[in-house]
């Protein structure tokens, strides 16, 4: 495709050691390249989330190589990951994880205050304009606890857009909501990879989801099948 | 900005905590409040004790010591080592208490820098006669001003007061209990009979009372020129001179630096009241203990409710941390938590203590020895206040910073995992 690559893992292994000793990833390699919708699809305990938490930089417990933008971040010190996760990646969970005490707009802005780039009124601006995007903006004030499921979920992507990462990582984002509110979340992912070219990689069990993906990867007891 | 974004975040959980984080405050205020109004009663009262005798106290105190000559005549006879001189029924000859060269010595002192004022005295003992009883007395020959304004004898005066006495060379202030053996007050007159059997008759000004009746029972006040006039004496004759400086601790040095300079005996204020010193310090000692007992409570209670806030706020961390917030950066946030608490409610403590302490210091207090004090003392100095607030950012400090180290260390993958 001889486009760039956005996040590249080479020979990755995962081990957890209790209760028994046992491998979760087994030399995993993969590539997402700038601009491409990848959904990640397997039984359910096959390492996904594992594979993703190590992906996105959180969970560092692991051997093998990763890399950002075609650089190697694999052993950086925890500060700078942080600092990564902060400007480079945006992360979706399965459950709608917000500061519930904070109105969805403080929710958003969060990360765009902690990078520092742009002054309160710029974010602010910005955070409106995602969530209006994303048919919210009229719940800009409300705190996090007074709003639907659904609802949630459209503020955590909002927030994981909010600093123009290089790649969105989701965990069956969809996994909590009902066929229709899914069906809204799938179709704003798929809106921003072709009109924003934004990467986006996907952990879903939703075969319709996964078939309207550029790639899928499936697999299966630790192992990419290919 | 930065900075900003760290408070908002702690400043949020405290208000959405707002009834816990009050609860946590109120230890501290508890603390700091008990601390000031301890320490403030405890000071205020030492001042009074120690003032009762230190005040009144000079820094320095010089005489001219009663004893034998170190050179005897004897000493002074060319001696011949196989001879034995004999002299028998060595007797002192009058006693000479005057300083030499008193105004010239006064003045020399007076040219230390360490020296703060030089004040002379004429001491000497007399007979007080009213009607047919005489009364052994102590009568000090006192320059007024000076006294006043360093040793506040005015303060020991009551009734009466010791202006009359700078100006009228016919005054006297007589101590309680002269006055009251021999049932005279201000405005009677008293005899004064020295040892060599001048006589005077003085007008009483004004009563003094020390507190201590040994001394209130023969003391009386008059100025330098009615003492030396009762003895017989020219102006230069001096019996005492005291000495007050500007630091205490240069007492002692100064002292033994006088004595070898003029020949003279001199005595510092730590030899002659060291009991003084430890009582003082005993008392502070407690307070601080009581004060820190309390602080330590109150760091316990911000220790669990920050540990319970954490516990609580587990997947706030988490997400802060997935969305980039470092570890730093959550520790920062407990951290200023667990300081405001301890800020506020140390400033509310400070107030309330300030509040106590006054509330206390208009409870009447009075006690015969000290005509001056009508209510309980207290010390507002502003340092105790320093202190409080120092104390409680540092007790509160200590208490947030267990639990939010544990924030900053907690894993967010084991946060998102459990869900
Ligand atoms: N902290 C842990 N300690 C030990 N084993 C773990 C731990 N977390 C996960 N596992 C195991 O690792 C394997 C992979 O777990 P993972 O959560 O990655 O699965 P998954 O593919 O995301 O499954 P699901 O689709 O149900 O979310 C599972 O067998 C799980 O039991
Ligand atoms: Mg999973």
């Amino acid at each position: 495709m001889g486009r760039k690559s956005v996040i590249r893992a080479e020979s990755i292994n995962k081990f957890f050691q209790q209760p028994v000793p046992f491998q979760v990833l087994k030399n995993i390699s993969l590539d997402v390249a700038s601009g491409e919708f990848v959904s990640v699809m397997g039984k359910s305990g096959c390492g996904k989330s594992t594979l993703l938490y190590i992906l996105s930089t959180m969970d560092t417990d692991y051997t093998g190589k990763l890399y950002l933008n075609d650089q190697l971040i694999t052993g950086l010190q925890a500060e700078q990951l942080a600092a990564i996760r902060n400007e480079h990646i945006g992360f979706v969970f399965q459950f709608h994880f917000l500061l519930p005490e904070f109105s969805v707009l403080d929710n958003v802005s969060l990360p765009a205050k902690k990078l520092g780039r742009k002054n309160s009124e710029v974010i602010r601006e910005d955070a409106l304009e995602i969530l209006r995007m994303l048919d919210i903006g009229h719940i800009a004030e409300k705190k996090a606890y007074r709003i639907s499921g659904g609802e949630k979920q459209r503020v955590a992507i909002a927030r994981s857009l909010i600093n123009s990462p290089s790649i969105i990582m989701g965990d069956e984002p969809t996994g909590n909501l009902d066929s229709k509110n899914s069906a809204n979340v799938l179709s704003i992912f798929r809106n921003l990879a072709t009109t924003e070219g934004l990467t986006l990689l996907i952990v879903t069990h939703d075969k319709d989801f996964a078939r309207q993906t550029d790639r899928t990867i499936t697999m299966e007891d630790g192992i990419i099948l290919p | 900005m930065y900075k900003k974004l760290l408070w908002f975040i702690a400043g949020m959980h405290i208000i959405t905590r707002l009834k816990q984080s009050i609860v946590a405050g109120l230890g501290v205020t508890f603390g700091i409040a008990t601390f000031i109004t301890l320490i403030s009663f405890m000071t205020g009262l030492n001042g009074l004790l120690d003032g009762l005798t230190l005040d009144r106290t000079p820094h320095i105190h010089l005489y001219n010591e009663t004893g034998p000559t170190k050179v005897q005549p004897l000493d002074l006879v060319a001696g011949t080592p196989t001879d034995w001189h004999l002299i028998r029924s060595v007797k002192p000859k009058p006693q000479q208490s005057r300083i030499h060269a008193a105004p010239t010595l006064i003045k020399a002192i007076s040219t230390f820098p360490e020296v703060a004022a030089v004040a002379p005295q004429v001491s000497t003992q007399a007979f007080y006669t009213a009607g047919a009883i005489d009364l052994n007395g102590l009568i000090a020959g006192i320059d007024v001003e000076q006294e006043e304004r360093w040793y506040k004898l005015g303060d020991y005066v009551s009734p009466g007061s010791i202006v009359a006495l700078s100006q009228n060379d016919n005054a006297i202030i007589v101590g309680a209990g002269v006055a009251k053996k021999l049932s005279v007050g201000i405005g009677n007159k008293i005899q004064l009979v020295s040892p060599r059997g001048n006589s005077l008759s003085l007008k009483i000004v004004g009563t003094y009372q020390s507190g201590l009746a040994e001394v209130d029972d023969v003391q009386s006040y008059v100025n330098l020129k009615t003492a030396q006039r009762l003895i017989g004496e020219p102006d230069s004759y001096i019996t005492d001179i005291n000495i007050k400086l500007h630091d205490l601790e240069q007492a002692f040095p100064l002292a033994q630096r006088l004595e070898r300079l003029y020949d003279i005996k001199a005595v510092d204020i730590g030899t002659a009241n060291a009991q003084f010193d430890t009582g003082t310090s005993i008392r502070n000692i407690i307070t601080y203990a009581v004060s820190i007992t309390l602080l330590i409570v109150a760091g316990f209670g911000i220790y669990n409710i920050l540990n319970m806030f954490i516990q609580e706020k587990m997947n706030d961390i988490a997400i802060l941390k997935a969305t980039g917030f470092s570890g730093a950066d959550v520790m920062k946030i407990f951290i200023i938590q667990a300081m405001t608490i301890g800020l506020a409610g140390g400033t509310v403590g400070l107030l309330l203590g300030w509040i106590f302490s006054y509330t206390i210091s208009r409870i009447p207090f009075e006690i015969e020895a000290l005509p001056t004090v009508t209510t309980y003392p207290i010390n507002f100095n502003l340092t105790y206040y320093f202190i409080g607030i120092a104390f409680a950012l540092i007790a509160t400090f200590f208490a947030g910073y267990l639990p939010a180290s544990r924030a900053r260390k907690m894993d967010p993958v084991d946060v998102l995992r459990r869900q």
